[in-house]
């Protein structure tokens, strides 16, 4: 598994971390290993992944790279809510092409941490995840929508 | 001979390069030759300048600077259906220069 | 109609927020162009030919006074006293400054009125049927499931990076005036035993490879509604082709795999997201119904029917009934489902002029006439024109003695002078052609012939490139510009509908020059002149003889 030590980020790779456990420790394997491999704790997605072969292995991972090769690519939001309603609770980590105005979605998504390839402004940062107050959707991160608000007993 | 256009980055307007900066008028354009790709990235890193790109160019027989391509004459002038809007030129071309 | 409270505002103001911010790092250098133009492009900000261009939405085509009188402000204020109103009920400002342009947003957001999501590979403004909620053969007034779906699509955090652009039509009449199966998701709202649901089309589209969607749900219950839409678009999101821009659409997804094999995936995915539970809560659609709520109509009584007016201003010189208000009353007026009352189209259309242009005046004149006469609505036809939706007959020789007075009172709807033209060349980086010279060429020269009325509904559109925005696919004769060794050059097709006939066109044969397609547009009308029967339009001529008549007399 020698080629597997690259692939994956490492802790110190991780800008932001909206959790209180300890990040994992391990290179990520990509998800054709999962398949074949049982005892990876941690994988990397791709664009052309398919998230939902992952799903017998979920409560095993610990850790579920996103890669954004390109920014422009969405896949990966696809991707993390799937993971998200299969009821996956370890790190979803979002990689690569991580810009300042996908922050928000991604969160919304199911991502709960961030490696950017170039480190990101923390303020700009910081206000692009406080962007909606409110949302429209229900998606991945539970938020009671505005619809739900509107129609609170 | 070949001349550099793109849009001012805050307003918007078609502007062109004179040598030293860049002009709304086409006519001011000069060749830069071999230097385009240089100027252009230069111009654009210094946000001088917003989407630049070269195209080909002949002074015609009036003595005006005459762009290749029909597209980079609308973008000299302004839109040939709304002449009330056309760029303040020096442009003494008429609008037959543009087709 | 719809009113914001207090969440959709701070919805709006939230992304006026965000775009000043981005424009700020982009001015800043804290973002390159390549990073800052999918920003831009998802709240409507173009570069193009001349400058920065703003496209505006108007929700499923519905404004009111004020809307529209702010519209007029935003021409004046940060453009060039105009704007152009667009098939998908959008208007464009073809001059605003980076600069300016969160202000201008900031403007639009005190009237309830955005760019949110007007470009990008996102959901776009989500159109409608522009008599809706007025048309005598409606099922239901459309626009509240439209609007439900504007508040879904707004935002979406999955769905912001598509594979590419992604329209959607909704509309609730057998009639298809919204051109529901040219749009990558067409709805139909449908009454089966008395239960509302939707009828979804998918995969339809104009562009390069144009198709018509096909049929893939028949009915999906409305407290559904959005669940299956999620559905379709996370299919969509997850395998849409991204390895080729001109392939990216749903409908080579849905072509390619077929349209039985996106079905069975869209409700493999439908009964999973059934489970998650995404769909809002019903009483969210019945609080936006109320909005939509039927104005107070007077009783007919206080009204007259059509003959009644006849009778009335027939003897009028000064209202020419033969060619001035009688032809606009027998043209650009609609059945409403309201006795006494029409829906009176606003042409954007004079002979000569720019289809789809209006000057800030005459925008504050609509806007007037919308609060006098029409319950304060407005609505933006798909076919670049405006409509006063609910007008009391009687009203209507007040409303026409305004409009012909701000030169808006051309009586050519659905008529060959009533032409759908893309900017072109004229203003559009894409474009290979000029568009508007040939439309106001061919209405000009139809309006001085007087041939028009004899031709009956011709409907002409014209694109200035493959990218089809001004439908030429979906002309009864369509137009489109190519550039021919630097030189414009346009292809002649004959035989297409965006209606509920819908057809996609077919080229006549080889191009023509500018002064040769005026030409060839008037040959094709002779054509039709000459084989048509009793009451056929030229699309019911055209599909009865074929190409071959046409053919013969543009190239024998």
């Amino acid at each position: 598994m020698g080629d597997t030590q690259n692939l994956g980020t490492s802790p110190d790779e991780v800008q932001f971390r909206f959790r209180d456990d300890e990040p994992v420790d391990h290179a990520a394997v990509t998800v054709d290993s999962v398949l074949d491999q049982t005892n990876a704790a941690a994988v990397r997605i791709e664009p052309g992944d398919d998230a939902r072969l992952l799903l017998p292995f979920l409560d095993r991972l610990a850790l579920v790279e996103v890669n954004f090769p390109v920014f422009g690519d969405g896949r990966g939001y696809s991707a993390a809510r799937i993971l998200r309603e299969a009821g996956y609770t370890g790190e979803l980590r979002a990689v690569g092409a991580v810009l300042i105005d996908l922050l928000s979605h991604m969160r919304r998504c199911g991502f709960d941490s961030f490696a950017p390839d170039k480190r990101l402004d923390e303020e700009d940062a910081a206000r692009a995840f406080a962007t909606w107050a409110n949302v429209y959707q229900r998606a991945a991160d539970r938020r009671a929508t505005i619809a739900d608000k509107r129609h609170e007993a | 001979m070949k001349i550099l256009t793109g849009n001012d980055l805050r307003s918007g307007a078609v502007t062109w390069w004179n040598g030293t900066g860049w002009s709304l008028f086409v006519d001011d354009a000069v060749d830069v030759g071999e230097e385009a790709e240089e100027i252009l990235a230069r111009e654009e890193a210094a946000r001088r300048v917003n989407a630049p790109y070269a195209c080909q160019a002949t002074i015609d027989a009036a003595g005006h600077v005459r762009p290749a391509h029909i597209k980079d004459r609308v973008r000299a002038l302004g839109p040939t259906v709304r002449r009330d809007l056309a760029v303040p030129t020096a442009q003494k071309t008429g609008w037959d220069w543009v087709i | 109609m719809y009113r914001y409270d207090s969440y959709d505002q701070a919805m709006v103001d939230a992304r006026v927020a965000e775009f000043r911010d981005q424009a700020r790092r982009r001015l800043e250098g804290k973002l390159t162009e390549d990073q800052f133009k999918p920003l831009r492009l998802t709240n409507g900000l173009y570069l193009q030919l001349h400058a920065y261009m703003l496209r505006v939405a108007i929700p499923y085509g519905t404004l009111d006074s004020r809307q529209m009188a702010m519209l007029a402000t935003i021409a004046d204020k940060y453009d060039r006293g105009y704007g152009h109103f667009t098939t998908r009920q959008n208007i464009q400002y073809n001059w605003i400054k980076l600069e300016d342009c969160a202000d201008a947003l900031a403007d639009l957001a005190t009237v309830e009125m955005h760019a949110i999501q007007t470009s990008g590979n996102c959901i776009r403004n989500i159109s409608s049927d522009h008599f809706a909620g007025a048309a005598a053969d409606e099922v239901v007034d459309p626009r509240p499931y439209a609007e439900l779906m504007r508040q879904w699509s707004s935002f979406h955090p999955e769905f912001t990076y598509l594979p590419r652009k992604f329209k959607i039509a909704v509309i609730a009449s057998e009639k298809d005036r919204a051109a529901m199966r040219l749009h990558d998701i067409g709805v139909r709202i449908v009454k089966r035993d008395g239960e509302v649901g939707a009828q979804f089309y998918a995969g339809g589209g104009m562009g390069r490879t144009p198709m018509v969607a096909p049929l893939i749900r028949d009915f999906v219950p409305i407290d559904q509604f959005i669940t299956y839409a999620e559905a379709c678009l996370r299919v969509y999101n997850r395998y849409g082709r991204r390895d080729n821009k001109y392939k990216a659409r749903i409908k080579i997804l849905v072509h390619e795999l077929g349209a039985a094999e996106y079905i069975r995936q869209v409700e493999e995915e439908f009964a999973h997201l059934l489970s998650v539970g995404v769909e809002p809560p019903r009483e969210e659609l019945a609080r936006i119904a109320e909005y939509f709520a039927l104005p107070p109509f007077r009783h007919p009584s206080e009204s007259w029917d059509l003959e009644q007016l006849q009778s009335k201003v027939a003897g009028d010189p000064s209202f020419r009934w033969d060619d001035g208000f009688g032809q606009w009353v027998r043209q650009n007026t609609h059945p409403h489902k309201a006795p006494g009352y029409v829906s009176a189209v606003i042409s954007l259309k004079p002979a000569g002029g720019i289809p789809g242009d209006a000057t800030s005046d005459q925008m504050r004149v609509v806007a007037r006439l919308a609060k006098e006469y029409s319950f304060d609505e407005l609505r933006v036809m798909h076919t670049q024109n405006l409509l006063l939706p609910h007008v009391r007959i009687a009203d209507l020789p007040a409303v026409w003695a305004a409009l012909d007075a701000a030169g808006l009172g051309s009586a050519n709807m659905d008529t060959i002078e009533d032409i759908i033209a893309c900017p072109g060349l004229d203003y559009c980086s894409l474009a290979n052609a000029r568009s508007i010279p040939l439309a106001q060429r061919i209405s000009e020269r139809f309006a001085q012939s007087g041939r028009t009325e004899l031709v009956g509904e011709l409907k002409l559109k014209i694109s200035g490139c493959i990218n089809a925005c001004g439908h030429h696919h979906a002309g009864h004769i369509g137009i489109l510009g190519v550039d021919k060794k630097g030189k414009e050059n346009f292809q002649l097709s004959l035989g297409g509908s965006e209606a509920e006939d819908v057809s996609l066109a077919k080229i006549t044969g080889p191009g023509f020059d500018e002064d040769g397609v005026i030409a060839a547009v008037e040959t094709v009308t002779e054509v039709y002149l000459a084989s048509r029967t009793e009451g056929e339009r030229f699309l019911d001529t055209y599909r009865r003889i074929g190409m071959e008549p046409f053919k013969e007399a543009l190239y024998g």
